[in-house]
């Protein structure tokens, strides 16, 4: 295309537009997210996060359209092994994971009915729970004992306690012209150590959240896995397609 | 000379299918279909990959009614089972996961493709003389598509679709008088309800889609009447040889059919490459908070449209009046539909307008990428600020229009297309 005149200026004017998006976005806020690091790949990992979840969740929240069996097959388990280790007995296979628990119940108890956790990975992110998993602090202003920095206010005690032990939350004010205190936070302390170190705690939650973010998609490994033959072919199809186009375009002169 | 077009169109016509056609023929003009609208429809051989746009629309069209065809088979309408059933589809019927994420992106994959074939249409001026209805028809189907994505984003009922359907409803109560019925009407209750949710259904898997493909056949035959326009917005049946054929234009078939399947290739594996490996895309095809059932109780902690509406909801946030704001962005849609009358180029081609259209032209596209941006972000003083500016230009490529496009210095037009062989 021939170069006119007038094409730096409109150069000049498109690039400031264009630019203009990044000054203006430059803001923003940071929140305290620390990244789960988990892999739905790793087979163990879902065992023990499946483990977890039923001694330590399910009692309060249903993950109500995962079937068991299907979480069997897909990570690794025999049937048999899974009614024996995971379920309540006399469950069936093919069942999905409810509970007990009646929301009227849940709502009476903790002040709103526990969620259902089957895609709480997949609306919140696992990296969220994760987070959240980790951030109960001690707080005695509240009737469960403890706050959490994810979720300020939850209604949800720190069901973990026992693993983790006690943490406080460490704060930080700097007093404004005001005399009002900004707080902010600084660290946690582990005020009472609990039966895992923090390590293993991490891995704990890390292997619970794994389990949380493969059952917000059961099919997500093998989504992958078929998708690089789908590609393979189209890309067979595409290459294909064009050796016809040249062909026939031969003739066109 | 023998080229691959004779040897199609030399296929032995003996044996049993020629029977069968002759038969047909007698009755249905089959034969006659396929050469006037395929086989001896001619079109400019100089057209480049912004023509893919249009066959991918039509392709696009029927991958979304045939996967929709097989998710209703499933879904349920109604605010108990909606949600559920999804996640029923998602989990629980065979191959259903892929049927819903190829519905899902099929839908913003239909924008992205209708956006670049409008963008090409403004590039090349095929909305000018003589292809106004064509391009009105265009528009129209946009249109449906716009109320067809809105009718369908409530369908999953997760509590995006229901504070989404909740705040573009809501809209309509801006109309002075007649608002706070109309919003009454459409909802069918006095907020979104199963009974919203069931029309919703209704509009979406049977009005929308008749009114759809019947728009796609007005705007072929439109399109076949008058001729598809091409990179020099040159009028190829000007000149024509002494067999009636014009000189600039090849067979549709098998030329563009051949090429037309490259291109579905590339756009094949770019889908494919979302279905599989990034079905939400980040949040943007399938919204994270639309995981989570719908919940009147609850906003989603930051409700934006999904990002095909997001340029015009940008221009609905930055008018501090509703009402204005909600007239606005009405406005703004529908000013494409008056483009054939506010151009008074001359030419019709990007590379033969002068540098006034181009500057006005690249402003507006840079513009309606950024407002699409700033919908999606939550508010703050300087994202409006920042769309303030973008919506002047944006209004400004319509309405200064006549202005620039009349006095522009152009280059002239040759007579043939321009095309190397290659």
């Amino acid at each position: 295309m021939r170069i006119d005149r007038h094409q730096p200026l409109i150069l000049a004017f498109v690039a400031a537009l264009a630019g203009l998006p990044a000054v203006a976005f430059a803001a923003g806020g940071e929140t305290h997210v620390e990244k789960a690091n988990n892999d739905i790949h790793n087979e163990a990992s879902l065992q023990r996060g499946a483990k977890n979840f039923v001694n330590y969740c399910i009692g309060c929240h249903s993950a109500k359209y995962v079937r068991y069996n299907r979480v069997a097959a897909d990570i690794g388990l025999t049937e048999k092994q899974m009614t024996d280790n995971l379920m309540f007995p006399g469950d069936s296979p093919h069942a999905t994971m409810t509970n007990s628990l009646q929301a009227d119940d849940g709502k009476q108890w903790f002040g709103v009915a526990p969620p259902d956790l089957s895609l709480v990975a997949r609306s919140k992110g696992p990296d969220y729970v994760y987070t959240f998993l980790k951030s109960f602090y001690a707080d005695p202003t509240k009737g469960t004992g403890v706050n959490n920095l994810a979720l300020p206010g939850t209604a949800m005690p720190h069901v973990l306690w026992e693993l983790q032990g006690t943490q406080e939350a460490v704060w930080e004010g700097h007093p404004d012209a005001q005399g009002n205190v900004q707080k902010r936070f600084r660290e946690f302390k582990l005020a009472t150590p609990g039966k895992l170190n923090p390590e293993e705690y991490d891995a704990f939650v890390r292997d619970t959240v794994n389990f949380l973010e493969y059952i917000g998609e059961p099919v997500q490994a093998r989504r992958q896995e078929l998708g690089y033959w789908v590609i393979a072919f189209l890309v067979f199809f595409t290459l294909l397609a064009y050796a016809l186009k040249k062909e026939y375009w031969k003739d066109v002169k | 000379m023998s080229t691959a077009a004779d040897k199609v169109a030399a296929r032995p016509g003996s044996g049993r299918l020629a029977s069968l056609t002759a038969w047909i023929d007698e009755r249905f003009p089959l034969t006659a279909l396929w050469k006037s609208q395929v086989s001896e429809y001619y079109a400019p051989k100089n057209m480049n990959f912004w023509y893919f746009f249009g066959s991918l629309a039509m392709v696009v069209l029927v991958i979304q009614i045939l996967s929709g065809l097989f998710l209703t088979m499933n879904y349920k309408p109604s605010s108990a089972d909606a949600f559920g059933s999804v996640e029923y589809i998602m989990r629980d019927v065979e191959w259903g996961w892929l049927i819903r994420y190829i519905h899902s992106t099929g839908a913003s994959a239909f924008f992205i493709v209708v956006y670049l074939h409008m963008f090409r249409a403004l590039l090349y001026g095929s909305y000018q003389k003589p292809r106004e209805l064509l391009w009105i028809f265009g528009m129209l189907i946009y249109f449906a598509l716009m109320a067809e994505g809105f009718f369908g984003y409530l369908l999953p009922w997760g509590n995006m679709s229901y504070w989404g359907a909740q705040v573009i409803v809501s809209l309509f109560g801006a109309i002075p008088v007649v608002g706070d019925s109309l919003t009454e009407w459409i909802r069918g209750d006095f907020y979104i309800s199963d009974v919203t949710l069931n029309r919703f259904f209704a509009l979406h898997v049977v009005a929308i889609p008749f009114a759809l493909v019947f728009l796609v056949i007005a705007h072929l035959m439109a399109l076949h009447e008058v001729g598809s326009n091409n990179p020099d917005g040159v009028e190829i049946k000007k000149v024509k040889g002494p067999d009636g054929i014009p000189l600039d234009g090849i067979a549709f078939h098998p030329y563009y059919t051949v090429k037309d399947m490259v291109g579905l290739g590339v756009f094949l594996i770019l889908f494919a490459l979302v279905i599989f490996f990034a079905p939400t895309l980040g949040g943007y095809f399938l919204e994270y908070a639309n995981f989570e059932p719908a919940n009147a109780l609850q906003t989603p902690p930051h409700i934006a449209p999904v990002w095909y509406f997001t340029p015009f909801y940008a221009i609905l946030r930055a008018v501090p009046s509703k009402a204005l704001g909600a007239g606005l962005m009405g406005i703004a849609v529908v000013l494409f539909v008056f483009l054939p009358w506010l151009d008074r180029g001359k030419v019709k081609s990007i590379r033969y307008r002068g540098p006034l259209f181009k500057f006005f032209l690249y402003s507006f596209a840079i513009s309606f990428v950024a407002l699409g941006y700033l919908g999606l972000q939550p508010v703050s003083p300087a994202y409006t600020m920042a769309a303030r500016v973008f919506s002047v230009v944006y209004f400004a490529f319509f309405l200064l229009m006549p202005w620039y496009s009349s006095i522009d210095k152009t280059k002239p037009v040759p007579t043939r297309v321009t095309y190397h062989a290659h």
